[in-house]
C-alpha cells in the first residue's frame, strides 16, 4: 500500500496506533502483575499496581483526544477511519482492563489477610495465565494487523468460560466446606470474575481488530458457554 | 520532498549583497533607458502627426474665408431683349457696373471691362440672369447682387499675390491690383465664412468650387458599400466561425480571406472595371459601381473583424446556451452575436472609414471625371472626396491648392465623425459578461 | 440468545439508494481523435438520488458526464460508442434530437455562466425556446417557481430585471440551476458546481441538491471527496478512463473494495 501523500497525516495515524500499542503493553503488564500479586500474595506489588492504573487512564484520554483531533482535522476515510475508530475503542477496552486489574489488586490486599488456599490459587493462576495469553495474542494481532490471530482469539472465548465455570464450582465447594473461608473465597470469586471479564475485553479487542482490517462487522454472536445453564 | 531543507551555498553575505545591488542598478538603468526610448518614439510619431495636420491646416484654413463684392447692377434694357433673356451678356453688365463704381470708362474694345471681369466671379452674372428671368420687370432697374470675387482677386486679398513680384509673373497686373484696393477702400468688398465651400459642388472656377458634390458622392457610395459589405461579411463570418466544419477547405478559405485583405486596392479597381463596367454594364463613375468595388475591398476586413469578435465571446456562453437546449442557430443569434456586436460594429465602421479614403480603385473605374453637380442617385456620375482632392491637386489654378487642403480637412473631419460613431456605438452595445 | 423479540440483532443490509434506474450506460468508449478517454464504462444511475463521479484529474469523469447530454458533440473530433439509455432510449440514436435531449437533461457548469441578460431573461429563455409557456403570465409563473425551487427567489424577487452577472458567485450558480430547472428536466448534470464558490455558497448549493434529489436524478462530478461523501447516495470512482468501482456512498467511503479506490480516497495516490 502506498503511503499518504501528506506525510504528517501518515505520522499522526502511526503515532495513534503506536500509543494504543503502548497502552496495550502497559495493560498487559498490569494484568500480569495482578495475577502475580494474587498468586504470590505480594502486597507491595498490589499497591504499586493500584497507583500505576492512573497512567492507563491518562493514556486512554490522550488517545481519545488524538483520535478526535484526527477525525476533525484530517477527515479520514475508509481504512484510515476504521483505524482511528478502532484505536479509540481499543483504548477504552484497555482502560477497562486496567481497572479490572486494579480491582484484582485491591482484592488481593484483602485476601492476603486470610489463610492461603493453595488449590484455589492454582486454579486461579491457570485462569489468569490463560487470560493473559489471550490478551497478549490479541494485542500482538493488533500491532501486526494479523487477522488470523485475532480471529483465533475471538473464537476461543469459550475456553476462558470453561475455566471460569470450573473455578466457580470449586469456590462454591470450598465455601460450603469451610464457612470461615467465605470472605476470602468471595473475594476470589470476584477476582475470577474480573479475569473472565478481561477475557471478554480481549475478545472485544479481537472484534475491533477484525473490523479495522476487513471493514466488516462480526455478524454472528461470539461462541459462549453460559455458566447459568450448567 | 522539497529542497528547502538543503543548506544554502556558502557565499559571503556582504559580497552577495553588493552584487545584488549592482545588478539592481543595471536593471533600473535599463528600465529608464527603455522608458526614454518609448517617450522618444511617441514624440516622433506625434510630431509627424503635428507636422502633417499643421501643414494641411495652414494651407487650407484660408479657404474658409472668402471675399464678396456687392455690386448694384443696372439692367440695361438696351442690352437685354425681353424675348431672349438668357442671350444677354450679363457679365458685361456687371463689369460695367463695377467700372462705374471705379469711376472708369470702358474702352471701345471692351478690354477694360474684360480686365474688370477677371476680378469678379461670373456667378454675379448668373445671379442677375436668374433674377431677371424670374421677374422680367426688373429690366431697366438696378439690382444689387453679391457674389464672390474671382479666385485670383481673393488670393490677392489674402496676401498670396504680392505687388512685389514682377508683373509678368503675376496673374493680375498692377492696374487690376489698384482697382482691387480701390474697391475695398470703397467698402464694396466684404469677407466672411466661405459657406459656399460646403454647399456647392465642383466648378472650373475656384471661387465657386465646393465639396458638396464629393461629400454626397462619398455618402452614397458608402451607403452602397455598407449595405453590401456589412451584412454579407457578418453572415459569412458567422457561418465560417460557428457552423462550418473545421477541415482543410475551411482553412483554405480562411487563408484566402486573409490574403484578400492585403491585396493592393488598385487590383480591385481593375476587377471593377473588367467585371462591373465592361461585363455587367454598370454605369461608369457612379456611386453604385464605386460602392460595389469598395464593398469587395471591405469584405475581407469585415469578415476578419467579425470572426475575431466571435472568437472573443467566451465558450462558456455557448455551452450555457446549448446546455439549456438551444439549437446551434439559436445559440449564435440569441447569445453569441449580440455579445460580439461591439467588436463587429467597430470592425465594420473602421473598414468603412478605410473605404472612404480609398482613391486608387476609384480612379480605375473612372470617378476621376469632372462632375459639376450633386449626384441625384446611385447611377448618376459622381465623384468622391479623395478623388476630388486628387483632381484639385492636379489643377493649374493656384487657388485650387488651398482648396485641396480644405477638402482634406473635410475628409479628415468625415473620418473622425465615423470613428466617433464607432466608439459611441461600441459603448452603447458593450455588455459585461 | 435473543430474549427480547422486539430487538432485532441483525441490521438489514442497506437498500440501494434512490429509485429505479434512470440512466443506463453500457460499454461506453469515448475517443478524442486518436486518444481514448473512456474505456468500456458501464454504470447505472438511479432516479431521485445524487450520484457522484469521483477520480483524479483526467480520469474521464467529466467526459462521461458530457456524454449523457451529448455535449461532446460540440467538440470536433470526439467520437462516442456504446449505449447510454435514458428511460430506455439511447441518447446517441441518430433520430434523437440533441436539442430535445438537452431539455430533458440539464447541465450546470463549473464556472457559473449566466447569460449576460437580466435575471428574469436568464430563467425565461429556456421555456421560451422550448415553447413551454404560451403567455407572459405563464412565463412569469415558471420563472418564479424555478427561482423559488432554487432557493433564490427571496434574494432576487425585487430585482428581476437587473443583469444576472451582477449577482455573487453562489447566487449565480443557483441562478444557473434555476435556469436548468425551468425547462423541466428529468436529469440534472453538475460538473464541479461548487469549485468556484466559497463554503457558505457551497453549503447552500448542497442543501439545494438535497432538496432537488427528491424529484430529479442528479449526477455530480466533484474533486472534493468530502463533498461526494456529503451529498451523494451512490458513488462511482474513475481512474485513467476506466470505471474502477461503484457502490453506495457510505460503503465506498468506509470500506471500498478496490485498493485503487482506497488509495484515492485516503490520499495515498502516488
Amino acid at each position: 500500500m502506498h503511503e499518504h501523500i501528506v506525510k504528517s497525516f501518515e505520522d499522526e495515524l502511526n503515532t495513534l496506533t503506536a500509543e494504543c500499542a503502548r497502552m496495550g503493553g502497559l495493560a498487559e503488564a498490569q494484568v500480569a502483575d495482578s495475577i502475580q500479586a494474587v498468586v504470590k500474595r505480594d502486597q507491595g506489588l498490589a499497591s504499586s499496581l493500584v497507583e500505576r492504573d492512573e497512567q492507563l487512564d491518562q493514556l486512554q484520554q490522550d488517545i481519545e483526544r488524538k483520535a478526535i483531533r484526527l477525525i476533525a482535522l484530517r477527515q479520514p476515510m475508509a481504512n484510515d477511519l476504521r483505524r482511528t475508530v478502532a484505536a479509540m475503542k481499543i483504548a477504552g477496552e484497555l482502560e477497562r482492563t486496567g481497572d479490572l486489574a486494579k480491582n484484582i489488586a485491591k482484592r488481593t490486599l484483602v485476601i492476603v489477610e486470610s489463610e492461603p488456599m493453595t488449590p484455589l490459587t492454582r486454579s486461579l493462576e491457570r485462569l489468569g495465565k490463560l487470560v493473559l495469553t489471550r490478551l497478549k495474542a490479541v494485542l500482538d494481532a493488533y500491532t501486526r494487523s494479523d487477522l488470523e490471530r485475532a480471529l483465533a482469539v475471538w473464537s476461543q472465548d469459550d475456553e476462558v468460560d470453561e475455566h471460569y465455570n470450573s473455578l466457580f464450582r470449586e469456590l462454591l465447594t470450598y465455601m460450603m466446606g469451610d464457612p470461615r473461608t467465605i470472605t476470602a473465597c468471595a473475594h476470589m470469586l470476584f477476582v475470577a470474575k474480573n479475569l473472565e471479564r478481561i477475557g471478554d475485553h480481549a475478545t472485544n479487542i479481537a472484534e475491533m481488530v477484525s473490523y479495522e482490517i476487513t471493514g466488516e462487522e462480526m455478524g454472528q454472536a461470539r461462541p459462549k458457554t453460559d455458566a447459568l445453564k450448567a | 520532498m522539497t529542497d528547502a531543507a538543503l543548506p544554502k551555498a556558502g557565499v559571503d553575505p556582504a559580497v552577495r549583497r553588493s552584487a545584488l545591488e549592482a545588478r539592481l542598478k543595471t536593471r533600473r538603468a535599463q528600465e529608464m533607458r527603455f522608458r526614454w526610448y518609448g517617450r522618444a518614439a511617441i514624440l516622433v510619431a506625434l510630431s509627424f502627426l503635428a507636422i502633417l495636420l499643421g501643414r494641411i491646416g495652414l494651407q487650407g484654413y484660408s479657404t474658409f474665408v472668402d471675399y464678396r463684392m456687392s455690386v448694384p447692377v443696372y439692367v440695361d434694357p438696351a442690352r437685354v431683349n425681353a424675348g431672349d433673356i438668357t442671350g444677354a451678356n450679363y457679365d458685361l453688365m456687371v463689369a460695367q457696373a463695377v467700372l462705374a463704381k471705379l469711376g472708369e470708362q470702358d474702352d471701345e474694345f471692351g478690354r477694360t471691362s474684360g480686365k474688370v471681369m477677371a476680378l469678379v466671379s461670373n456667378d454675379l452674372g448668373f445671379q442677375v440672369l436668374d433674377k431677371v428671368r424670374a421677374d422680367p420687370g426688373l429690366i431697366g432697374k438696378t439690382i444689387t447682387v453679391t457674389g464672390p470675387v474671382r479666385a485670383d482677386a481673393a488670393l490677392y486679398y489674402k496676401g498670396e499675390i504680392e505687388r512685389g513680384t514682377v508683373e509678368a509673373d503675376r496673374k493680375l497686373d498692377d492696374q487690376q491690383l489698384a482697382w482691387l484696393d480701390k474697391l475695398r477702400a470703397q467698402g464694396m468688398v466684404s469677407s466672411g465664412f466661405n459657406i459656399g465651400f460646403l454647399t456647392k459642388s465642383d466648378s472650373t472656377e475656384p471661387e465657386q468650387a465646393g465639396v458638396l458634390g464629393a461629400v454626397v458622392g462619398s455618402a452614397l457610395m458608402l451607403l452602397v458599400t455598407a449595405t453590401l459589405a456589412v451584412p454579407i461579411g457578418m453572415l459569412a463570418a458567422v457561418y465560417l466561425e460557428e457552423f462550418a466544419p473545421k477541415n482543410r477547405w475551411t482553412d483554405l478559405i480562411e487563408v484566402n480571406i486573409n490574403n484578400l485583405a492585403a491585396v493592393p486596392s488598385i487590383v480591385y479597381g481593375l476587377l471593377g472595371l473588367a467585371v462591373f463596367i465592361n461585363w455587367l454594364a454598370v454605369p461608369r463613375s457612379s456611386p453604385l459601381v464605386g460602392g460595389l468595388v469598395l464593398a469587395l475591398m471591405a469584405l475581407p476586413t469585415v469578415i476578419i473583424a467579425t470572426r475575431s469578435a466571435l472568437k472573443a465571446v467566451p465558450p462558456s456562453i455557448r455551452e450555457a446556451a446549448l446546455g439549456v437546449g438551444a439549437s446551434k442557430t439559436q445559440t449564435v443569434f440569441h447569445h453569441v452575436l449580440p455579445l460580439a456586436m461591439p467588436g463587429v460594429m467597430t470592425g465594420a465602421i473602421l473598414s468603412l472609414a478605410h473605404a472612404l479614403g480609398e482613391t486608387a480603385p476609384l480612379l480605375m473605374i473612372g470617378m476621376v471625371s469632372f462632375v459639376p453637380g450633386v449626384p441625384g442617385g446611385f447611377t448618376e456620375s459622381a465623384t468622391v472626396l479623395p478623388v476630388q482632392v486628387f483632381i484639385w491637386e492636379n489643377a493649374s489654378e493656384r487657388a485650387f491648392h488651398e482648396r485641396t487642403a480644405a477638402a482634406i480637412i473635410v475628409l479628415l473631419v468625415f473620418m473622425i465623425v465615423m470613428n466617433l460613431a464607432a466608439i459611441l456605438l461600441r459603448r452603447k452595445f458593450e455588455r459585461r459578461w | 440468545m435473543n430474549v427480547n423479540p422486539h430487538i432485532t440483532l441483525d441490521a438489514p443490509k442497506a437498500s440501494p439508494a434512490g429509485g429505479p434506474v434512470k440512466l443506463r450506460a453500457r460499454d461506453v468508449n469515448v475517443f478524442y481523435g486518436d486518444k481514448q478517454a473512456l474505456f468500456d464504462v458501464s454504470l447505472d444511475v438511479p432516479e431521485r438520488a445524487v450520484t457522484a463521479l469521483i477520480g483524479p484529474s483526467g480520469c474521464g469523469k467529466s467526459t462521461f458526464l458530457r456524454c449523457i447530454n451529448r455535449m461532446n458533440d460540440t467538440i470536433p473530433g470526439a467520437r462516442v460508442s456504446g449505449r447510454i439509455e435514458l428511460d430506455g432510449e439511447d441518447v446517441n440514436d441518430r433520430s434523437l434530437d440533441p436539442v430535445l435531449l438537452r431539455a430533458r437533461v440539464g447541465m450546470v457548469f463549473q464556472k457559473p455562466n449566466p447569460f449576460p441578460k437580466s435575471i428574469f431573461e436568464n430563467v425565461a429563455y429556456g421555456p421560451r425556446i422550448h415553447g413551454l409557456a404560451s403567455s407572459k403570465s405563464e412565463i412569469e409563473g415558471i420563472v418564479e417557481t424555478s427561482l423559488k425551487r432554487a432557493g433564490l427567489w427571496n434574494e432576487v424577487a425585487d430585482r428581476l430585471h437587473q443583469p444576472g452577472t451582477g449577482l455573487s458567485g453562489g447566487q449565480q450558480q443557483r441562478l444557473v440551476i434555476a435556469r436548468a430547472i425551468a425547462v423541466n428536466p428529468e436529469v440534472i448534470l453538475m460538473d464541479e458546481p461548487c469549485s468556484a464558490l466559497d463554503p457558505i455558497a457551497t453549503a447552500k448549493v448542497e442543501e439545494l441538491m438535497d432538496e432537488l434529489k427528491q424529484e430529479y436524478c442528479i449526477v455530480i462530478v466533484t474533486h472534493s471527496m468530502a463533498q461526494a461523501a456529503r451529498v451523494s447516495q451512490k458513488t462511482a470512482f474513475f481512474h485513467l478512463g476506466k470505471l474502477v468501482e461503484t457502490g453506495p456512498t457510505d460503503e465506498i467511503f468506509t470500506n471500498p473494495r478496490d485498493s485503487r479506490t482506497q488509495d484515492y480516497i485516503t490520499g495515498r495516490f502516488g
